[in-house]
C-alpha cells in the first residue's frame, strides 16, 4: 500500500482521523483563530524564528497527517480535509475522468482517489463543506516549500494572477 | 433562462453554428498518426469529414506520443475541415499552453477542448515528467480570459484575442457519481460552451446524470455531446476497460459480444453503438454525439448513416477537395 516515502511517513491512525472531517474542520477553525491572535507577537519577537517554527510544525504535523506536499497555499478545508496536492495530477478542482470503477486512483491503483475521499468527507463538514464547489485558481508554484500558515496570515496565498481575477463577460 | 441562440457567438465555427441551430451534432475523434506525413492525417480525416460537424485531433491520447493536436489541426484547417484542438495539461505548462492557443487561433482553429489529460503512466513513456501545471478548469478559465478579456493570465494585453469555442470533457460513468454533475457546473462557470463526454456504454448511468444536470438547470447552459464508439470484440472491450483510463463497460455488454459468433462480433459492436446513439438522442439535454472509433475510423460513416444522422448540415458547405494536393479547390 505504501509506494513512496511520502506515503510511508504517515502516522498510524491518520486515516482514522481524516475520516472525522467534522472534527478536523473545527480544529482548523480554532488553529486559524489562535494563529491570527499570536502571529503578530511572534513576528515582532523574531520573524525568522516564527517562520522556522511554523514551517517545521507544518512539515511534521500536516506532513504526517495529510501527507502534505508543502505547496504553501493550503486549501485542505475547501477539499474535504484531504490534500489535493497528493493527487498525482495535483488537481484542485475535482476528480479527473480516470477514476476507476471501484473509486481508486488511475495512477496508483492501490490507493483511493483523493477526490472520491474529498467529496465524501466534505459532505459531513457543516462549516467548510460547501467550499468544495469553489473554483480554485492556478497554483502559485513559487510558494512551494513555504509556510502555508504564514502565507494565509499575510494574504499571500489569496493573490491570483492578474488576468485571473478580471470580471468575466456575460 | 437565456436560450442558446441568444448567447453571443464565441467563434462562429461550423460546430458552434450547428449546435446553436438546435440540430443534433456529430463530432468524431481523429487518431493522430505516428508519422510526419500529412497524407496520413488526411487519410484518416477524409472518412470523417463528410459525416461529422467537427473532428477532434487528440493530444497524445492515453499518454502515447503521436503527431501533435496543433499539427493535425493546422493540416485539417488547410483542407477546409473543422478541427477541434485538444489541449491536455499533462505535457505543457501555462506559458506553453497560452502560446499554443494563440498559434491555433492564428492558424484558423476555432474549437478547443480543454482536458486534464491521461497520466503519463498510461502511455508508452511512463518515465516522462508529468506537468499538470493547470487543471482542466483552470485551463478553461484561462482560455476564456484570453478570449473575452483579451489578456494573458498575467494580465498582459493581447492585440488580437483568440476567438475560440470552448469545450470540456466530463465522465459521468466513474465515481464520485454524485459529484460529477456539480463538477460539470464548475466547468460551465469556468467557461465551457460545449461538453464531450467519455465513452457511454451505460445508459441508465447517463440518464441519472442527465436528470441531475437538468435539475441543476445546466442543460440550458452548455451543449452536451455524448461519447460513443464501436467495440470490435469482447477482447477489445476488456482491453479498453482495463487499460484505457476512465472507460466503464458493463459486464452485460461484454457478455453480449462474447456470445456473438466470431465473424459477426464487429457488426454486433457497431449495432450496439447505433443502439446507444438512438437511445442517447431521446434524452433531453443531449445535443449530439462524439464518436470515438480508435483505429477504425472507416466505421464512423456507416454508424452515422445507419443511426439516421445524415445528411450533416455542416458538411454541406465543405469545400471540394483536390485529392492530389489536399487543398480546397479554388473555384
Amino acid at each position: 500500500m505504501t509506494s513512496t516515502l511520502k506515503e510511508a511517513r504517515r502516522w498510524p491512525g491518520s486515516e482514522w482521523l481524516k475520516d472525522r472531517p467534522a472534527l478536523l474542520e473545527q480544529v482548523y477553525g480554532w488553529a486559524e483563530r489562535a494563529l491570527r491572535f499570536v502571529y503578530p507577537a511572534l513576528k515582532r519577537f523574531g520573524p525568522q524564528g516564527a517562520e522556522r517554527l511554523l514551517i517545521g510544525t507544518e512539515e511534521v504535523g500536516k506532513g504526517y497527517l495529510f501527507n502534505c506536499q508543502m505547496c504553501g497555499q493550503c486549501i485542505l478545508h475547501s477539499t474535504g480535509m484531504t490534500c489535493p496536492m497528493t493527487c498525482p495530477k495535483n488537481l484542485r478542482n475535482g476528480p479527473c475522468g480516470g477514476v476507476r470503477p471501484d473509486g481508486h486512483c488511475e495512477v496508483i491503483p492501490e490507493r483511493m482517489c483523493v477526490w472520491v475521499q474529498a467529496w465524501e468527507r466534505s459532505q459531513s463538514m457543516p462549516v467548510y463543506g460547501a467550499e468544495i464547489h469553489l473554483i480554485q485558481p492556478p497554483v502559485n508554484r513559487s510558494l512551494q516549500g513555504t509556510s502555508a500558515w504564514i502565507n494565509l496570515l499575510e494574504g499571500v496565498d489569496q493573490q491570483t494572477p492578474p488576468g485571473w481575477t478580471l470580471p468575466t463577460a456575460k | 433562462m437565456i436560450t442558446f441562440s441568444e448567447r453571443p457567438l464565441r467563434a462562429n465555427s461550423r460546430l458552434e453554428r450547428v449546435l446553436r441551430s438546435g440540430r443534433f451534432a456529430v463530432t468524431a475523434e481523429l487518431n493522430a498518426p505516428d508519422s510526419a506525413n500529412p497524407e496520413d492525417v488526411y487519410r484518416n480525416a477524409l472518412v470523417l469529414a463528410e459525416v461529422c460537424d467537427g473532428i477532434n485531433a487528440t493530444d497524445g491520447s492515453g499518454a502515447n506520443c503521436h503527431m501533435s493536436s496543433l499539427g493535425c489541426c493546422a493540416l485539417l484547417v488547410r483542407a477546409g475541415y473543422e478541427p477541434v484542438l485538444q489541449v491536455s495539461c499533462r505535457d505543457r505548462n501555462r506559458i506553453a499552453i497560452q502560446g499554443d492557443l494563440l498559434g491555433a487561433a492564428a492558424l484558423g482553429v476555432k474549437n478547443v477542448l480543454c482536458l486534464t489529460g491521461d497520466d503519463v503512466s498510461a502511455g508508452d513513456q511512463p518515465q516522462a515528467k508529468r506537468v499538470f501545471d493547470l487543471d482542466s478548469i483552470q485551463l478553461l478559465q484561462t482560455t476564456r480570459t484570453m478570449r473575452d478579456q483579451g489578456v494573458f493570465l498575467s494580465g498582459r494585453k493581447l492585440s488580437t484575442p483568440p476567438k475560440l469555442f470552448l469545450g470540456a470533457a466530463e465522465n459521468p460513468f466513474v465515481p464520485p457519481y454524485d459529484f460529477r454533475p456539480l463538477r460539470l457546473a464548475k466547468k460551465i462557470a469556468a467557461g465551457a460552451d460545449f461538453i464531450q463526454t467519455q465513452y457511454c456504454f451505460d445508459l441508465p448511468r447517463l440518464r441519472t446524470f442527465m436528470a441531475r444536470v437538468r435539475d441543476l438547470g445546466l442543460d440550458g447552459r452548455v451543449f452536451i455531446l455524448v461519447g460513443v464508439g464501436p467495440l470490435r470484440s469482447e477482447k477489445a472491450a476488456e482491453f479498453m476497460r482495463s487499460k484505457v483510463p476512465g472507460v466503464w463497460i458493463p459486464d452485460a455488454l461484454v457478455e453480449r459480444l462474447t456470445k456473438t459468433p466470431a465473424k459477426q462480433k464487429a457488426e454486433e459492436g457497431k449495432r450496439i453503438c447505433i443502439e446507444i446513439i438512438e437511445e442517447v438522442r431521446t434524452i433531453p439535454g443531449v445535443h449530439g454525439v462524439h464518436i470515438m472509433a480508435y483505429r477504425q475510423e472507416e466505421t464512423v460513416a456507416e454508424i452515422v448513416e445507419r443511426a439516421g444522422l445524415l445528411p450533416r448540415q455542416a458538411t454541406l458547405d465543405l469545400p471540394r477537395l483536390d485529392m492530389k494536393q489536399w487543398r480546397p479547390v479554388v473555384a
